[in-house]
């Protein structure tokens, strides 16, 4: 008891120090904190992949498409419960700043194998009905002010000309790691546009969603289908929507492994600073180490002593930035919303928030209890901070 | 009366751990804004050296990369008979009509992972237009084949592309018969081949881009009047050298907003350091504080030692992060730019202006860190310090 009075009290001796010390602690832990979910937020994507759903593509790059045609020879792979289509779009709202995802989907097809979208039957219905009809997420809705009934115009970088949708309907997700930041509307209004113009544009798909019932059999099912179209004009690549999105991140991997590199950065930044609070502190108190040693005190206490206030620090600062992280990223999130769709705070970043203060304590703490152990008494007596 | 440099940096010098963590602290921060800098530097230079003002890019209106267009025959055909495009001796215009698609190649540290790759079909006025890249290895494709040649940064990040190796791509096998390096320019991430097999083999029946040669350096602004004005064509004309800066505004934003908000958060860390050593050195120090003013320097004299130890504090800190950002400048990074959704190599340039950005930083943290400790030091009353010890 009289142990952990005397760091506590030891603690809060040189008031300045240890609070600017704590403080230094919170921002750290709070930096690294934030920018480990942001390098989660890059997988938000991949969380909301469904492991029953196989994306196929056109095996020489993603700007290539493949014959509308193949959704046949797809759909009698044995395995595969359901196909449909989806285009991407491009299209520029207002501003080139203002970027969200478009895809022109063949809807029948398309939502049923996404039960993750929640619509309103009857406004469904009437996106149905409507060949220029539209749909948006709850999330892109509120981001851009989209009511049901509202026009968007969009000039599309792929297909030329301006574009008009009307919404028709607004979904909503099914459940926390569900994106709704999308807009879909139909593929065969898209196709008719484009015969008008570029005849040999139409009758072209992006990509194929591919619905199957066993997600064990993914791997064969996707083989199966990329065997139908070996040496065609149109190879294509089939992986599962997971692996499809991942590769999108791997695209940028560099970047996202530089963030998490920086990440660690913060903590020994405020290793050094920590360090150096305790090894001044340290420094200053030795003559009563010595005083502690003569009383007959094993150099043992006077290191758990030093180390025990390191460790208080840490804990302290440790706390206070975790306990100040899940507001603060909200506030970042809120910041960044045209950027990411989600930010989702995971238990692992408590986890690393934790286990880096402590080991931000233990660090600077254990050279100056060594050496505080170690000072011979006269020796300390003598000393003079 | 100042007080001399080298009791400030003697100071410094006894207290060599303190010292050192804090000017560590301080090092790590403007490692991370030296290396943000030199890697937006390092894109800049690649995208400015891929460019030549003496060039044009000829893309269709409303798409914003090379990949998204389509020019038909007979509008690239107009191109080549504006006057104010430059005609070689033989009275040929110095025209490059190409076609631009992205194929997916595995990586070569990590063959599961792919990247899109730009390909690039040029005729042999193509590669007249670019002169910075010169073959390496092996030799340049020849016409009508289907062969190709990979810029320097592919043969180093990507399997499958060795000399003598095949890709199989739009129901073809394409030979690497060379490896051509483009002076550290954009053109060093892309495979070239020859336009008119790249079209058959793609079934295309139009260029993506049409690249020219202007006349003379002036001649930019009428001829993007005539093809603005034209109503067979539906183009948009831009320099070479603002056309790829255009492309990587978004990764160049990118990486810079994110370095400094990083330098900003970090910084706040090590001045928190940078104070507390200070104001551990002025209340350590301070019946020598006393003494100096008995001795008859002034406030002013006092406030300034404390401050210029700060500062040299800094400035060793500054100068180790910089040290070792140095050493980045051997890396190449090799990422998705998103704008033109196509791998980009580029590497950390350090210019003397980030050498003084980082220097002038790492003094501003000093600054900060010891202004409050450096003003309690200079308002002690004599009596009051020399009583203190």
């Amino acid at each position: 008891m009289f142990f952990f009075k005397l760091v506590a009290r030891n603690v809060f001796r040189a008031r300045l120090r240890s609070t600017l010390t704590i403080v230094g602690l919170v921002i750290a832990v709070l930096a690294f904190g934030l920018l480990q979910t942001v390098v989660r937020a890059w997988y938000a994507g991949s969380d909301a992949a469904s492991a029953t759903r196989l994306i196929a593509r056109n095996a020489i790059s993603l700007t290539f498409s493949m014959p509308v045609y193949y959704r046949e020879k797809i759909r009698a792979v044995p395995g595969v419960t359901g196909v449909s289509v989806s285009n991407w779009f491009g299209g520029v709202y207002k501003e080139p700043k203002n970027f969200f995802a478009q895809f022109a989907v063949d809807a029948p097809t398309y939502f049923p194998m996404y039960p993750e979208y929640v619509f309103d039957p009857d406004e469904y219905a009437a996106f149905l009905r409507d060949r220029r009809g539209a749909v948006v997420g709850r999330q892109l809705a509120d981001l851009y002010g989209f009511k049901v009934g509202d026009t968007i115009p969009l000039k599309s970088s792929i297909y030329p000309g301006n574009w008009e949708f009307t919404v028709r309907a607004i979904y909503d997700a099914k459940d926390e790691t569900t994106i709704t930041r999308q807009m879909y509307f139909h593929f065969d209004y898209l196709n008719e546009q484009i015969r008008k113009v570029f005849p040999r544009r139409s009758d072209q798909a992006g990509v194929f969603i591919v619905s199957i019932a066993d997600s064990s059999a993914s791997a064969d099912i996707a083989r199966a289908i990329d065997a139908e179209f070996k040496n065609s004009l149109a190879e294509t690549l089939t992986e599962t929507e997971k692996a499809f999105t991942l590769a999108f991140v791997a695209m940028i991997e560099t970047i996202i492994v530089a963030i998490e590199g920086v990440s660690y950065v913060v903590i020994l930044i405020i290793m050094a600073v920590a360090a150096n609070t305790m090894a001044m502190t340290a420094r200053e108190r030795l003559s009563e180490y010595a005083t502690m040693k003569a009383l007959g005190f094993p150099p043992r206490t006077v290191a758990l002593l030093i180390l025990a206030e390191a460790m208080l620090l840490a804990v302290v600062g440790g706390a206070i930035g975790m306990l100040l992280t899940p507001p603060v990223v909200q506030v970042f999130h809120a910041a960044t919303i045209s950027v990411f769709a989600k930010m989702p705070l995971v238990p692992q970043t408590f986890y690393l928030q934790a286990a880096c203060a402590l080991v931000v304590g233990l660090v600077a703490g254990v050279v100056p209890a060594v050496r505080a152990s170690r000072i011979r008494i006269v020796e300390g007596l003598r000393h003079v901070a | 009366m100042k007080i001399p440099l080298s009791y400030v940096a003697r100071n410094l010098w006894v207290r060599k751990l303190t010292t050192a963590l804090t000017a560590g602290g301080m090092a790590l921060v403007v490692f991370v804004f030296a290396a943000v800098l030199m890697l937006d530097a390092g894109l800049k230079a690649t995208l400015v050296s891929t460019g030549s003002v003496d060039n044009v890019v000829v893309i269709r209106q409303g798409s914003q990369t090379e990949v998204q267009s389509g020019i038909l025959r007979d509008q690239a055909a107009l191109v080549e008979t504006v006057p104010e495009v430059a005609r070689g001796p033989d009275g040929r215009a110095l025209v490059s009509k190409e076609v631009v698609v992205l194929n997916s190649l595995p990586k070569i540290d990590q063959p599961t992972k792919r990247s899109n790759v730009v390909v690039r079909g040029v005729p042999e006025m193509g590669i007249a237009l670019r002169p910075q890249a010169r073959i390496v290895q092996g030799r340049m494709f020849r016409a009508g084949s289907s062969e190709i040649v990979v810029g320097a940064s592919v043969a180093r990040g990507f399997a499958g592309v060795e000399l003598g190796q095949q890709l199989s791509f739009a129901g073809r096998a394409w030979t690497v018969v060379g490896v051509f390096d483009a002076g550290k320019s954009g053109f060093d991430s892309e495979i070239w081949g020859d336009v008119d097999q790249m079209m058959q083999a793609f079934r295309r029946s139009g260029y993506s881009s049409v690249i020219a040669r202007l006349a003379t350096p002036d001649s930019f602004e009428p001829m993007k009047a005539r093809l603005d004005e034209d109503p067979r064509l539906k183009v948009s004309i831009k320099r070479e050298t603002k056309f790829y800066e255009d492309q990587s505004a978004g990764l160049s934003t990118f990486i810079t907003l994110l370095g400094m908000a990083l330098s900003v958060i970090f910084s706040l860390g090590a001045m928190i350091g940078a104070t507390i050593t200070m104001y551990s050195a002025v209340a350590t120090r301070t019946g020598e504080i006393g003494t100096l003013r008995a001795l008859g320097f002034r406030r002013r004299a006092i406030l300034a030692a404390f401050l210029g130890e700060s500062l040299l504090l800094a400035l060793v800190g500054g100068l180790a992060g910089l040290a070792a950002a140095s050493s980045l400048t051997a890396i190449t990074v090799s990422t998705t730019n998103f704008q033109s959704f196509s791998e980009l190599a580029f590497s950390f340039t350090l210019t003397p202006r980030i050498v003084a950005q980082a220097l002038a930083f790492a003094l501003l943290m000093g600054f900060v860190g010891g202004f409050l400790p450096a003003i309690k030091a200079s308002r002690m009353k004599i009596v009051d310090a020399l009583r203190a010890d």
